[in-house]
């Protein structure tokens, strides 16, 4: 067999061999990937991290939340749902201003889930907490119990609700991370507003993925839990507070 | 002691008939407050996203708590063989029934979704106080039922230690639960202490026993039945002691928050400056709801002033109950401290809270529920003793 011939050989049966195995690696790529009828996984654990310093005196976040969770107001701002706000503090004693978003910090340890009497107040086990709307029986007791004031009681009927997202009077609701956005690989509107419009003050991921930029950044820069002390592990983490 | 005669109350005086009729009235502009609120969403009442309890909460946990203590009497005499309280003993277990119904109905109609009591009933987290609630308070139906059923029937009179003494311990219980559905909650400073259970219990003697002495005064009075002065001294004194010791409580809980520095703004927003609610501390809590019954219990003798104290000692737990629960929902949590806090969220401001006619039609209609169903009751059964003049009760007090 002449060398060149035995090259080609060599070279075909590699080629051969990377067709038929890449379909494969796609395979066992995808079959570990999470479809959406899937429960999620605790290999997972979704978190934010906003770096307030950068946050702008902008309401970004809130406007495409709302926009996308189909949460609109009726004028009544005391009755009104909110699922994110931007809160402005100011230091007592030096006047120093600075304006952050806030939303359900989505907890470890969620108080919120600890007293709701039916379990309509659960966490998923990727770490996101949500309202089950069809056993919230609108007791409001995780309103009380919640330390970030992050939950909202549907005050009045509601319409044009995504079809993503189910509301209804009488119920409790809060951020829901954008789960219907998460489970198809997307990040939340809040996130993806702030990068676009704002000022690129807010990064979603896993925080249990060392190749994510949360986990790296959680990982090699100081950040700070609101409440810290209730150590109630937050997946919402901040930068600059 | 000589055998205590009971007998129901006849019932049929134009008089009975129209406490029903102003009572059923209440009762339905309760339900009508509940169907308004319900077909419209509560934003047509005082709550909002930052006052999430309000008016009906104020009432429903003043008649459970008032529930649980209202059964001490009948405590004192099957478990502490107090003979002279024994023939109030059956009272004092029908009114336990009673306002805990008029409690839980005020409770279960302010329900964002009262139509889904049944998911309450079928799905548990029994992390949740509110969860463990619902046994209790079914329990207790279940219990003193059984524990009245004892008391009714001679054959099983012999069983009404032990029946009243589980009845107590599930009381305590109820109540401990009552007081931690606040006491658990870290998340908020007014509330989380564990010191609220123990004052909720003893806020439930004072509150309960102020409304038995009113029930027992009315029943005998509109029913011609003797009522004398030994049975009213003892319970006169009974309040007396509740009363300060309610007091007590309120005075150590505020003491111990003066002693945490984290705890100093809340202790001057409920002390000095926090307008209405320091207003209904000082003037609703403690002057009409402790120092005016004890001058009325201690310093006269008059069955008018008792009854007067007794009044005074319901507004004031009104009063208290509405500091704790309204007042400490309306105080800005703490997330950020030595940060001034504004947001869109009312974040940072103590928030605003006016109780609406529909909330108060319907804690309105939760007292009226639980003395209707009393007053029916004590024409059904033999509850009042035919008598409690003292030369038919005083053999028994020595």
């Amino acid at each position: 067999m002449s060398p060149d011939r035995r090259q080609f050989l060599g070279w075909g049966a590699a080629a051969a061999a990377g067709t038929v195995l890449a379909p494969v690696i796609r395979l066992i790529d995808l079959a570990q990937a999470r479809s959406p009828q899937e429960a999620a996984s605790a290999l997972q654990r979704w978190g934010l991290l906003i770096d307030i310093t950068k946050c702008a005196d902008c309401d970004e976040c809130v406007t495409a939340c709302h926009e996308e969770n189909g949460v609109t107001g009726h004028g009544r701002p005391e009755t009104d749902a909110q699922w994110i706000r931007k809160v402005s503090l100011r230091d007592k004693r030096t006047g120093y201003a600075q304006t952050l978003p806030l939303m359900c910090q989505h907890c470890e340890h969620p108080p919120c889930v600890d007293v709701c009497p039916t379990g309509a107040s659960f966490k998923r086990d990727d770490g996101i907490v949500l309202v089950d709307k069809h056993t919230c029986i609108g007791c409001r007791y995780c309103v009380m119990a919640c330390p970030y004031g992050a939950r909202s009681f549907i005050h009045e009927t509601v319409s044009g609700q995504k079809s993503d997202v189910p509301r209804g009077k009488g119920t409790v609701e809060s951020c829901t991370l954008c789960v219907h956005r998460v489970d198809r690989g997307e990040t939340p509107a809040c996130v993806e507003a702030c990068n676009r419009d704002g000022g690129k003050a807010m990064v979603f991921g896993d925080l249990n993925d060392p190749s994510a930029e949360i986990h790296r950044r959680l990982r090699s820069e100081p950040s700070t839990q609101v409440r810290a002390d209730l150590a109630l592990n937050t997946g919402v983490r901040y930068q600059g507070l | 002691m000589a055998r205590v005669h009971y007998g129901e109350i006849e019932g049929d005086s134009r008089g009975f008939y129209a406490l029903l009729g102003a009572l059923g009235a209440l009762i339905l502009a309760g339900l009508g407050a509940s169907w308004y609120m319900e077909h419209n969403g509560h934003y047509v009442t005082g709550m909002s996203n930052r006052i999430v309890w309000g008016m009906p909460h104020v009432f429903a946990i003043f008649l459970i708590v008032a529930a649980s203590g209202v059964l001490n009497v009948a405590s004192i005499a099957s478990v502490f063989g107090r003979e002279l309280y024994k023939p109030l003993a059956r009272l004092s277990g029908l009114l336990a029934l009673t306002l805990l119904a008029g409690g839980l109905a005020v409770l279960v109609l302010d329900l964002g979704r009262p139509e889904r009591l049944i998911v309450a009933m079928t799905h548990y987290n029994f992390k949740s106080i509110f969860a463990w609630n619902i046994f209790l308070y079914t329990g207790f139906y279940a219990i003193v039922a059984l524990y009245l059923w004892t008391m009714f029937e001679r054959r099983m009179n012999d069983y009404s230690k032990p029946a009243g003494l589980f009845a107590f311990v599930w009381r305590l219980i109820l109540t401990t639960g009552t007081g931690s559905i606040f006491g658990f909650l870290v998340a908020r400073e007014p509330y989380a202490s564990a010191l609220l259970a123990p004052m909720f219990i003893i806020m439930s003697f004072s509150f309960g026993l102020a409304i038995f002495v009113l029930v027992l005064m009315a029943a005998c009075r509109w029913t011609g039945r003797p009522l004398g002065d030994v049975v009213l001294r003892r319970l006169r004194n009974l309040l007396g002691v509740f009363v300060a010791t309610v007091l007590y409580f309120v005075a150590v809980h505020h003491l111990t928050n003066l002693y945490i520095a984290r705890q100093y703004d809340i202790e001057r927003f409920f002390l000095w400056d926090g307008g209405i609610y320091t207003a209904l501390f000082w003037f609703g809590q403690v002057l009409i709801g402790g120092v005016l019954p004890l001058a009325l219990l201690f310093g006269t003798t008059s069955r008018r002033a008792f009854a007067a104290a007794a009044v005074c000692v319901i507004l004031g737990g009104l009063a208290q109950l509405y500091v704790l629960i309204i007042g400490g929902q309306a105080y800005p949590q703490l997330m950020f401290p030595e940060k001034e806090v504004s947001s869109s969220f009312f974040d940072g401001v103590v928030a605003a809270y006016a109780p609406s006619l529909p909330e108060v039609a319907l804690g309105v209609g939760g007292v009226a529920l639980a003395l209707a169903l009393t007053a029916v009751a004590l024409k059904v059964l033999p509850f009042l003793p035919r008598s409690l003049a003292d030369g038919d009760v005083d053999s028994a007090a020595a």
